[in-house]
């Protein structure tokens, strides 16, 4: 494949940038899933 | 503290909107049935479009294999002029409506926009330092890509600042509502003005793809769409339990006011607050 | 609504007037800034001279961060904003009245800054139609903008950070515009400036249409 550098370091960045961002995601829905009580989850 | 009863509804334990009310569960995540299903399927077009986009195409015949990068970069460009629209468009209904969650979508939708404009102007830059020997080039798109990321930029630290949610002024949504306006003159501007010094030669990042190459490119429209209703999903049920946590602690600190100043004023109890 | 708005307008220039700090501060910084120029960019005049257009109208938007900024600032004293509120003015035209006050502020700077270009830059003003259009049309574009920016950040700690990185961007088009007129005209082919002109006038109406819209619920809000 020519260009592998490029075409890996792009695809690799892309993954680890969203994949990271919804690791946060995850992360900060535990977090605060703690302190809210169930019934304030719904659709007001 | 509600105890967590265990939920009979299935595999996951169930929150936010599709949630059955099971009365006792205690959920510990923003997933829900729904949200765990289209997150499978989006680790599925995922892969497969990696699987397309990496080995199953063939080099274009022109850019060789960096023809790959843009199975990235072009539906990373849909996805955060995606995420701006449902910033725009949240933004005017919260100014129409008023309630709470056009407010936090809005918010979803701009972060969603930076986290995809940000990989749009990286891929974009790799690809452009093989291509024309430079990382950056004042091309219409590049350019009225860049701007997008600083008005996205500056909507999201508006935000950042003015953080009463129940209070909420008018400030943030019309800035929000101003976003798609303001990215469509920008880039018609951008681009008019470019185009009085277009070169002969492919200066464009998107050129013709067709045939095995265009299947890549819509797996990988495929794949990021379904990435982007995720993160999505889950960005707004964040943001609402952001909202719901700062309420709580308004109340919470309205009531040490209250009985601080009244000795036999009512007794704040925790399931009156709960129950509002 | 006018009425209104010639009102509010009286009111801020004539604050203007008695502070003098358009005159004294704001239009000494927009020659320094036509001088810092000249210093980065090496007065081979050459380069100056080429960018003339480009330098003019960065200048004016520098400058115009300083007026909008004390502009907004005039509303954001203990209770002028009730006041604002509870006169019965209407909010379109109190907008409009705080734009017509920026706009003529800057209309003055670019006179100021237009002398400074013939003089430090040797620009020869060829083109003068589509120049004063040109100047018209996006004054009016930067103050409508301007103003509604400065509205939304007003009463904010970080206004003075956060006003130029959200109307800058906003304002790319009205540089960009300007500019292509301003390079028109001075070249000899003004045929080719109008059309940006136009997208300025365009420019200008939205926002003004915007603000006079938005202002009211802006006022409204904490």
């Amino acid at each position: 494949m020519t260009h592998v550098g490029y075409v890996a370091v792009t695809w690799g960045l892309s993954f680890v940038l969203i994949g990271g961002y919804a690791l946060t995601l995850v992360a900060r829905g535990r977090k605060l899933s703690r302190q809210v009580p169930p019934e304030a989850r719904r659709w007001s | 503290m509600t105890a967590i009863a265990p939920d009979p509804t299935g595999p996951g334990r169930s929150a936010a909107a599709s949630g059955p009310g099971a009365a006792g569960a205690g959920p510990a995540t923003t997933g829900s049935p729904g949200s765990r299903a289209l997150g499978i399927a989006a680790l599925a077009a995922v892969a497969l479009a990696t699987l397309y986009g990496l080995a199953l195409s063939p080099a274009d015949v022109e850019m060789g294999d960096l023809v790959r990068l843009m199975y990235v970069h072009v539906p990373s460009a849909t996805a955060c002029y995606l995420g701006c629209f449902i910033t725009t468009a949240a933004s005017g209904l919260w100014l129409w409506k008023r309630t709470p969650g056009w407010d936090v979508l809005a918010g979803a939708g701009a972060e969603l926009g930076l986290l995809f404009v940000v990989i749009t102007l990286v891929t974009g830059s790799l690809w452009g330092r093989p291509t024309w020997g430079t990382y950056w080039t004042w091309d219409a798109r590049l350019t009225s890509t860049a701007l997008l990321a600083v008005l996205l930029v500056g909507y999201l630290a508006l935000r950042r600042l003015d953080l009463d949610p129940d209070a909420r002024s008018a400030r943030v949504p019309i800035l929000g509502l101003l976003l798609m306006p303001n990215v469509f003159i920008v880039s018609r501007s951008v681009e008019w003005w470019r185009s009085l010094h277009q070169r002969a030669t492919i200066t464009t990042l998107h050129p013709q793809i067709e045939g095995d190459l265009m299947v890549a490119l819509m797996t990988g429209f495929l794949a990021v769409t379904l990435v982007f209703a995720w993160l999505l999903l889950h960005r707004f049920r964040v943001g609402w339990l952001e909202y719901q946590a700062q309420r709580l602690d308004l109340d919470q600190a309205l009531d040490a006011r209250r009985s601080e100043a009244g000795a036999g004023a009512s007794r704040p109890t925790g399931d009156e607050e709960v129950a509002k | 609504m006018w009425r209104d708005a010639a009102l509010v307008a009286g009111r801020d220039l004539r604050i203007e007037g008695r502070s003098r700090v358009a005159i004294s501060q704001v239009g000494p910084f927009a020659l320094l800034v036509l001088v810092l120029f000249a210093f980065a960019l090496d007065p081979e005049r050459g380069v100056l001279e080429r960018a003339t257009a480009g330098l003019f109208w960065v200048a004016v938007l520098l400058s115009a961060m300083l007026t909008l900024g004390r502009s907004a600032a005039l509303d954001e004293a203990d209770g002028v904003r009730d006041g604002l509120r509870l006169s019965g003015l209407d909010p379109g035209g109190i907008f409009l009245g705080k734009a017509l006050a920026v706009a003529a502020q800057l209309l003055a700077l670019e006179v100021v800054l237009a002398a400074g270009v013939i003089i430090l830059y040797d620009a020869e003003p060829t083109g003068i139609a589509l120049l004063v259009a040109t100047c018209l049309s996006a004054t009016a574009a930067v103050a409508a903008t301007g103003t509604l920016y400065g509205a939304l950040v007003s009463g904010l700690r970080v206004r003075e950070t956060l006003l130029p990185l959200l109307v800058l961007p906003a304002l790319a088009p009205v540089l960009i515009g300007a500019t292509r007129a301003f390079e028109s005209a001075l070249g000899g082919v003004p045929a080719e400036g109008w059309p940006w002109c136009g997208l300025l006038a365009g420019f200008a109406v939205f926002y003004s249409l915007a603000g006079a819209l938005a202002y009211g619920a802006l006022l409204e809000g904490s």
